[in-house]
């Protein structure tokens, strides 16, 4: 059973319908590349899977549950984790607290007052997590707008592993980074398929979807219009796809 | 010290222009019988706080919605329309002492909570709404006390403006509870992480799964519970429900909020810091009052601290993104 199934999905803004049914699977740590060109609704496609656009028609299941009508909070908490392009981050929160945002773990304060954050366990974890990812970050107690664009897609990838994800969506991770930051980034990827979490990879740069990925998938004008695995397909393939000249 | 600034989020800059202005008034203020500068007895000084905690408890109201980069220009007359609302149950229609309490209270969530309404349902931006609440909160408090002030409430509401337990005036107990209440949620619990990750980005707030519209409709009730919290006390103290209470507080209230500390444009935000703030207008409003300047000067002095304080607020961020 896959992990992620799409059936039929569509969704219209307005009059302008952006997907046409689209039906796509992902299996457990598998790495799979979305390709298209712009306008293809490559992104409308991952925001209808991590729920924050919701969809007109069709269906969501992942592991095993229908998630079609729940809110982005839990989709999150049932292991999709999406790493947005803008990042997403809070630029004037330190780094601790943005990647724990939204899941701030809570004590009792003096052991009376409920709801108190926990500030010394999210100090403790992030720095855990950092140094896991091997990155160098100055402080954990700097706001994130003070980090460098490499960094800041660290934090942002740290925040999407800290809760142990089942799939991870990266729109765009290695377009505004230096050649040295995207190759981390995609060593990261495949540490990330070895203890089987699925990945899927947005990317204008098909090098880096043809080295990361083991299957492609083709989005044009919000149809899949092809489904490729990496051994059995070339770049001039892929790319003939993207712009339609196979019909 | 600068630690524990730093931890509790209170500028450094915003003490020390209450310190300065402290010194300054004190010189300034004129001297007793007894060769004692007024500005610095015991009396005057609870005068202050007493002056302070009305708009102090607005400036927190102002400060939850401004750290979630919301706006709510509706704190003043919605103190008016709690105070009228409080009274009225209790004078005009006799009910037990406690009710001025609830109405008090309930009419200011209620008003937030519509702003709150509007805002997330129908995607009017908070300006307009609140600017809207401003007028419909005012003329709501006319038309309900007829225009006039409604007078003589119970000793046990009196006893929340009047009395001196402890030879403290009540409502400074009350400002100081309020304020470290508002603390602990702003700074200490997930909702305070959520106001301020909400203020600083939205989409960032969403993506991370934190209900957006629930958020914001908390923060626009609490902002109204505390215009209903400033309007009881209000009423406590001058023995009235007035329906012009409050006017312009809102213009303290986000002064005092701003000069505080918090981020007119979101994602910073303390209640220590606000605090301050309060102080600040405060010791400003009483110490041109002990010099006998005009109250329309007084005005002046409060909307020019207001633009000043936003400008250099400007002057240091866009300082520091030059970096």
């Amino acid at each position: 059973m896959s992990l992620l199934e799409l059936s039929g999905v569509e969704k219209s803004f307005g009059p302008v319908q952006v997907l046409h049914g689209v039906n796509l699977t992902v299996d457990a740590g598998e790495v799979i590349g979305l390709v298209g060109d712009n306008g293809a609704g490559k992104s409308t496609l991952m925001k209808t899977i991590t729920g924050v656009y919701t969809t007109d028609k069709g269906r969501i299941s992942f592991d095993g549950n229908d998630v079609t009508g729940r809110n982005p909070g839990e989709r999150r908490e049932s292991g999709i984790e999406m790493i947005y392009q803008d990042l997403a981050l809070a630029p004037q929160q330190d780094v601790a607290n943005n990647i724990f945002l939204g899941r701030e773990p809570t004590k009792r304060f003096l052991g009376l007052l409920p709801g108190f954050v926990d500030k010394s366990k999210i100090d403790a974890e992030a720095q855990h997590m950092i140094d896991r990812l091997g990155v160098h970050v100055p402080s954990i107690h700097l706001p994130v707008g003070m980090l460098s664009g490499g960094q800041q897609q660290t934090i942002a990838i740290a925040r999407a592993l800290t809760f142990k994800p089942k799939l991870v969506i990266m729109d765009e991770p290695t377009a505004a980074l230096a050649v040295r930051e995207v190759e981390s980034v995609l060593n990261l990827i495949r540490q990330m398929r070895d203890e089987g979490i699925a990945t899927i990879l947005i990317s204008h740069r098909l090098n880096d979807v043809f080295e990361a990925c083991g299957r492609i998938v083709v989005l044009r004008r919000g149809n899949v219009i092809a489904d490729l695995k990496r051994d059995e397909t070339d770049m001039a393939e892929v790319v003939s796809y993207i712009v339609g000249a196979h019909g | 010290m600068l630690k524990i600034l730093e931890r509790t989020h209170v500028r450094a800059e915003s003490l020390a222009v209450l310190l300065v202005l402290v010194v300054v008034m004190a010189i300034l203020s004129p001297v007793t019988g007894s060769g004692v500068r007024v500005f610095l007895t015991a009396n005057n000084f609870f005068n202050i706080i007493l002056a302070s905690a009305t708009f102090g408890i607005l400036a927190i109201g102002a400060t939850f919605v401004i750290s979630a980069a919301g706006i709510d220009l509706s704190l003043g007359s919605v103190l008016g329309l709690a105070s009228v609302t409080g009274a009225a149950l209790v004078v005009t229609l006799e009910l037990p002492w406690y009710f001025a309490i609830l109405g008090a209270l309930g009419a200011g969530a209620a008003a937030g909570a519509v702003n709150g309404f509007i805002i997330t349902r129908g995607h009017v931006p908070a300006f307009i709404v609140t600017l809207g609440m401003l007028g419909i909160a005012r003329g709501l408090a006319l038309i309900i006390s007829s225009g006039r002030g409604i007078y003589g409430l119970p000793e046990e509401i009196l006893f929340l403006g009047q009395a001196r337990p402890f030879g403290v005036p009540t409502p400074v107990f009350i400002l100081l509870f309020v304020a470290l209440a508002s603390h602990y949620v702003l700074a200490h619990t997930p909702f305070g992480h959520h106001t301020l990750a909400l203020g600083d980005n939205e989409n960032s707030a969403r993506a991370t799964g934190i209900n957006i519209r629930r958020q914001r409709m908390l923060l626009y009730t609490i902002s109204g519970l505390m215009a209903g919290i400033a309007g009881l006390i209000f009423t406590a103290r001058v023995n009235t429900g007035d329906p012009t209470a409050g006017l312009n507080y809102e213009l303290l209230a986000i002064t005092a909020a701003i000069i505080g500390g918090t981020n007119l444009f979101g994602g910073r935000g303390s209640i220590l810091g606000t605090m301050i703030g309060a102080l600040i207008m405060g010791v400003l409003q009483n110490g041109l009052n002990l010099m006998a300047v005009q109250a329309y000067y007084q005005q002046m002095a409060i909307g020019a601290v207001l633009i000043a304080a936003v400008w250099l607020d400007q002057i240091r961020t866009r300082g520091r993104s030059l970096q």
